[in-house]
């Protein structure tokens, strides 16, 4: 097996890629999207992700693509709308502050009906916050940050391998959907660098092989990329042909992984990051003879409610871990609906869970010492967190 | 096992490249492996950290808070550092920068003189790979042959030519590891 | 014994954070000292943006809000609308000012608010690690550049003092350097004459200071001021692009 290595202070220029290589997060990330089509980036600086316009400025214009520095996350996700729109394979990439400023032009490419793959490195907020790691973006990703009911499909990678191969998928169902496609990651999974191979090039799309994108009628009928419906009946309408658009999501796009779900009587619940360490609590408590299962949702929207009812009979708690004050525990609760006890443990801010810490909330999920999940808030307060 | 490593000095000591060095040596040996760096301004001026985990398990974390050894190769990392490394851990401590005789006594501190090594090889630049050679022969994380034949791979062609200087800074920080200074 | 030189009173006593030979320091110091002079430290509010000199607040003892990146003028807008006998200014980088914020700084202008801007243009996204700014000079290597800011592509270098001294509502636009001593007492001149726009109520009022940064232009501190000297000033000429005469509004 032959292996190369980018480093981040050596690193100029891009290597031959060969099977297995050595790679940062954010660099990964981008060479997948290049792999997977994408030959339209639009992007503007902001930690942790900035390795990702500036592979993109790097490696775009050998493969005939094209980098465009936007003034400003307004401006670059308007120019997805019109690249998208247009018929490109389109990428874009930012940080939790940014991609609030995107909200807007989310909402415009959903309502449009334009596909494009969304990254989001995420940092601590609110406001500008810090520039460490952090979760606590989901909400916005999975409950739409912007305004109107449309719905984001969401994907919520734990290692750079698999971001890469979720990045191939992620192009393929926007375009099924014709819907923005967004990828939640964290600065940890951007600035780290893992062993990844990448799949085989998939090559970039014929924009006018698309029949609805606008790319000159030449003597046609004229196409039209809108989200103005002013008749109360028509825009009722279409929110009903979107929404059936994402029951269909909900039935074909979701996905999740369990381990160590045969046996277990305890479920951990974490996506990303978080999940890798939330799999070394679960072996420690294993050890302690505990019987922990750990569910990973892969997809955040539609989110895998499935992989709940397969263990409600036996579960005898659910313990969320994130990096947030608690997002995703919302829709862990909404799908055991009261039949189980939920716990959570979080921590913000670029302060990360450790094992140690996810294995002290198991022993006292275990023992009883938990008794509720508002009760952590009060804990919180007495300034246990670690 | 799982070695949970932190790398930590100022900018331009070749902090990086020692990490992603190890790591990719680590991946060549076919283990689990991950490197973090330290990012964003806060390295402005101050220090620069990178954490590597090799491993033979899938590796749950890539941040380390309690490393299993560590080096530092100025005296703001010590300061940083020392306290966090697990007990019967390994402290490298370069000892030609970090000046002090009041160190933990339940881990392992190897002094070494990096920078007068490095100088008496041919360059200072090397400090880093004398390290990094002590770290490997005390921790036996990946074997020293993997590290030197990662060099070429990892140093970006054009500094080609350093590769017999770093090889003998590795082997010189790996004779002092065994040596026990 | 009579002081010649010594730490304006609005300068806090800490170390910045700011990278060896960056001229933000300097930018400071003499904003500090006009600040000083004009006696009106308890009656000021400042505006950090989103930059190296986030934390400016941490350097200038006067009140300060925090703003989001390119919004410091609106902010500046709200709070002198409040409080209008208060002096406000902002203080912003050029890809917070030029590139995010163009719209608020120009309609800021337009609306011949009445505060003062500090702009500090040194061609490059200094925080982010020197990313291509619109004040990027053409065939300058940046990490976004990588093959140098080609106009074809990317456009030419924009001139903020020019383009706002066009706008009715400015009062005051200068643009001045902090490569050499005799620069940095002109930019002190002129930032006081901006403030004293703004105490006289005069409108609109900006000094533009040309900065180097040492860390992501990649060369040392001295080279960068001669840098600023040869390669800066010819396409960023300095002088008074706007003076209003007259009385206030
Ligand atoms: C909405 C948003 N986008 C991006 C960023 C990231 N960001 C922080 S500072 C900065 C640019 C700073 O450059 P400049 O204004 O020129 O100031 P300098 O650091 O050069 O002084 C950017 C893009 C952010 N904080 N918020
Ligand atoms: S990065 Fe540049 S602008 Fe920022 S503090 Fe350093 S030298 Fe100054
Ligand atoms: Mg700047």
């Amino acid at each position: 097996m032959k292996m190369s290595a980018t480093n981040h202070s050596v690193n100029s220029g891009v290597k031959i890629l060969a099977e297995v290589v050595l790679m940062k997060g954010n660099e990964a990330v981008a060479e997948a999207a290049i792999r997977a089509g994408c030959r339209y980036f639009f992007g503007y600086p902001i930690t942790p992700q900035n390795e990702i316009p500036e592979y993109m400025a790097r490696r775009l214009p050998e493969v005939g693509g094209v980098y465009v520095q936007a003034e400003s996350e307004v401006a670059a996700i308007n120019m997805v709308y019109g690249a998208g729109g247009a018929g490109g394979r389109v990428l874009i990439s930012s940080s939790s502050p940014g991609i609030s400023l995107m909200q807007e032009g989310i909402s415009y490419l959903c309502g449009s009906e334009i596909p494009c793959v969304i990254v989001n490195m995420m940092r601590g907020g609110p406001g500008l916050g810090g520039i460490q790691p952090s979760q606590s973006d989901y909400f916005q990703a999975t409950k739409g940050g912007g305004h109107g009911d449309y719905r984001l499909i969401v994907y919520g990678p734990s290692s750079i391998q698999e971001m890469v191969d979720i990045m191939f998928r992620a192009f393929a169902v926007a375009e099924k959907y014709r819907n923005p496609v967004m990828i939640l990651g964290d600065g940890m999974l951007g600035q780290m660098m893992e062993p990844v191979s990448f799949p085989d090039e998939t090559p970039p799309p014929d924009p006018r092989s698309k029949p609805w994108a606008t790319t000159g009628n030449r003597g046609g009928k004229s196409r039209l990329l809108s989200s103005i419906i002013l008749d109360p009946e028509g825009l009722d309408a279409h929110n009903w042909r979107l929404q059936e658009k994402y029951r269909r999501a909900e039935k074909e796009e979701v996905m999740w992984d369990m381990e160590k779900a045969d046996d277990a009587e305890w479920f951990l619940v974490a996506y990303g990051t978080m999940a890798r360490v939330c799999r070394a609590a679960m072996t420690m408590a294993r050890s302690e003879g505990i019987k922990v299962g750990l569910i990973r949702p892969i997809t955040l929207w539609p989110f895998p409610k499935q992989a709940f009812e397969a263990v409600l009979p036996r579960a005898k708690g659910f313990l969320c871990v994130e990096m947030s004050t608690g997002q995703m525990v919302e829709d862990v609760r909404l799908s055991v609906e009261g039949r189980a006890p939920v716990y959570f443990y979080g921590r913000t801010g670029g302060a990360v869970p450790v094992p140690k810490g996810v294995l002290k909330r198991i022993r006292d999920m275990v023992s009883g010492k938990t008794p509720s999940i508002t009760d952590y808030y009060d804990r919180v307060a007495g300034g246990e967190r670690k | 096992m799982t070695h949970e490593i932190i790398m930590a000095g100022f900018g331009g000591q070749g902090i990086m490249l020692i990490g992603t060095l190890l790591t990719y040596a680590g991946m060549k040996e076919g283990k689990k492996v991950s490197w973090l760096p330290s990012y964003g301004p806060e390295m402005r001026g101050g220090t620069a950290n990178c954490a590597v985990v090799v491993s033979d398990e899938e590796i749950a974390s890539p941040v380390v808070t309690e490393p299993t050894s560590c080096i530092v190769m100025n005296g703001p990392s010590f300061a940083k550092f020392h306290k966090a490394v697990v007990p019967g851990g390994l402290l490298v401590l370069n000892s030609s920068l970090v000046k002090v005789d009041d160190h933990r006594r339940d881990i392992r501190v190897l002094k070494i003189p990096a920078n007068e090594v490095a100088r008496e090889i041919g360059s200072e630049k090397v400090a880093n790979m004398v390290c990094l050679g002590a770290l490997v022969e005390a921790t036996s994380c990946v074997t020293l042959g993997s590290v030197i034949r990662s060099l070429k791979d990892v140093i970006h062609e054009r500094h080609h030519d350093l590769l017999p200087m770093n090889e003998q800074a590795l082997r010189k920080g790996a004779s002092l590891a065994r040596a026990g200074t | 014994m009579k002081a010649v030189y010594e730490r304006p009173r609005v300068l806090k006593d800490v170390a910045t954070h700011y990278c060896p030979g960056c001229t933000h320091g300097i930018a400071h110091r003499i904003l500090a000292e006009v600040i000083d002079e004009l006696g009106i430290q308890g009656n000021t509010v400042g505006v950090a943006s989103v930059g190296c000199s986030v934390f400016a607040y941490n350097y200038i003892d006067v009140d300060f809000q925090q703003a989001a990146h390119g919004r410091a003028p609106a902010v500046a807008t709200g709070i002198k609308r409040v409080v209008p006998d208060t002096i406000v200014f902002t203080y912003q980088g050029d890809g917070d000012l030029a590139s995010i914020g163009a719209a608020e700084v120009l309609h800021a202008a337009v609306r011949g608010e009445n505060i003062t801007v500090i702009f500090i243009n040194n061609a490059i996204y200094g925080m982010t690690g020197g990313q291509m700014a619109p004040t990027t000079l053409e065939g300058m290597r940046t990490t976004t550049t990588p093959l140098g800011r080609q106009p074809a592509i990317q456009g030419y270098p924009l001139r903020v003092s020019e383009l706002l001294a066009t706008v009715d509502g400015a009062a005051y636009i200068a643009r001045c350097s902090l490569h050499n001593a005799a620069n940095i007492a002109k930019a002190k001149a002129s930032i006081k004459k901006a403030f004293e726009t703004q105490i006289q109520k005069k409108g609109f009022s900006l000094v533009e200071l040309l900065s180097s940064c040492p860390t992501n232009w990649g060369v040392p501190p001295l080279e960068a001021l001669k840098w600023i000297e040869e390669k800066m000033i010819p396409v960023f000429p300095l002088g008074e692009f706007k003076v209003k005469e007259g009385d206030a509004r």
